[in-house]
C-alpha cells in the first residue's frame, strides 16, 4: 500500500467517525465537533495530496488546507454562537427536543 | 507510511472515536483536542510545517477552547437521562459505514494510479507568504472578509437580548 493510500484511508475513517457522531449525537455542540472532525479529515486529504502530488512547489493543496482551516474557524465561531443563543432561548441543547421552527 | 505515522494515525482516530463516544461532553472536548493534536503531528510528518502549526494554533488554541466555553455556558456537561445518542442512531451509523465503505473502496481502487513516494518538498514559510500575497491574494482577502463577518455575526448572534427589546 502506498503512503498516500494509507493517509486517504485514515482520512476516510476520520471522516466517517465525524459523520457518525454528527448523525447520532443528541447534543448540538457534539454535532459541531463531528463536523469539525469531518473538515479536518478533508484537510488531511488535501495535505497528503499536496505532499505526494506531482508539483508540491506550487503549494496548491497547502493553500487549500490553510484556507479551509480559516473557514472552519469561522464556522465554529458562528455555530457555537448559535448553540449558545438556542440554549438561552429553548433551555436545551438536545437536538431531539428542538423540533419547532417557530420559537 | 512510516511507523511514526501509523502511531500518529492511531492516536488521531482514537481521539476522534473518543470524542464521538464518550458520555461526558467535557471529556469529548478533551478527546477532540487529542485528535486535533494528532492531526497537527500528521501534518508535520507530511512535511507541511506551516499547516501543522496553523492547525495547532487555530484548532487546539482557538476552536477547542471555544468548544469548552460553549459546553460550560450551556451546561452541556450534564449527561442527559435518556442517553447521549439520538433515537435514530442505527440509521446514522449505517450511513456513516456506507460512506466509509465508498471512500475506502475509492482510495484502495485508485491506489494503482496514485503517485508513489516522492522526495520531501522543501517549502519555506517565505514561499508560502509570497504565494499568499501574489497568486492567492484574492482568496486571502475573501477569507479576511469572511472572518470579519463571521466574528461580527457570532458576537451579534450570541449577544444578550435586553428585556423588552425582543
Amino acid at each position: 500500500m502506498t503512503p498516500l493510500t494509507s493517509y486517504l484511508l485514515v482520512a476516510a475513517l476520520l471522516f466517517s467517525i465525524g459523520l457518525a457522531g454528527a448523525l447520532t449525537r443528541r447534543n448540538a455542540i457534539l454535532v459541531l465537533i463531528g463536523i469539525e472532525l469531518m473538515l479536518n479529515a478533508a484537510n488531511l486529504n488535501l495535505i497528503a495530496f499536496w505532499r505526494y502530488g506531482p508539483h508540491p512547489e506550487l503549494l496548491t493543496g497547502m493553500m487549500f488546507a490553510i484556507f479551509s482551516i480559516a473557514v472552519a474557524a469561522a464556522e465554529a465561531a458562528v455555530g457555537l454562537g448559535l448553540v449558545i443563543q438556542i440554549h438561552r432561548h429553548a433551555k436545551t441543547t438536545d437536538l431531539d427536543q428542538m423540533n419547532r421552527m417557530k420559537g | 507510511m512510516s511507523f511514526v505515522s501509523y502511531i500518529l494515525a492511531a492516536l488521531t482516530v482514537a481521539g476522534g472515536l473518543a470524542a464521538m463516544l464518550l458520555k461526558n461532553t467535557v471529556h469529548c472536548a478533551l478527546a477532540l483536542t487529542v485528535a486535533f493534536a494528532g492531526l497537527a503531528l500528521l501534518f508535520l510528518n507530511l512535511d507541511a510545517q506551516f499547516a501543522g502549526f496553523a492547525q495547532i494554533l487555530v484548532y487546539i488554541g482557538a476552536v477547542a477552547i471555544l468548544v469548552v466555553f460553549a459546553i460550560l455556558l450551556t451546561r452541556g456537561s450534564e449527561t442527559p437521562r435518556d442517553g447521549v445518542f439520538s433515537k435514530s442512531w442505527p440509521l446514522g451509523l449505517v450511513i456513516a459505514a456506507g460512506v466509509f465503505a465508498v471512500l475506502g473502496w475509492a482510495a484502495i481502487g485508485s491506489a494503482r494510479v496514485l503517485p508513489h513516494e516522492t522526495a520531501a518538498p522543501t517549502v519555506t514559510v517565505l514561499q508560502i507568504g509570497n504565494a499568499l500575497v501574489s497568486r492567492y491574494v484574492l482568496p486571502l482577502e475573501i477569507v479576511a472578509v469572511l472572518l470579519t463577518a463571521a466574528m461580527i455575526g457570532a458576537v451579534i448572534v450570541a449577544m444578550h437580548e435586553k428585556e423588552g427589546q425582543k
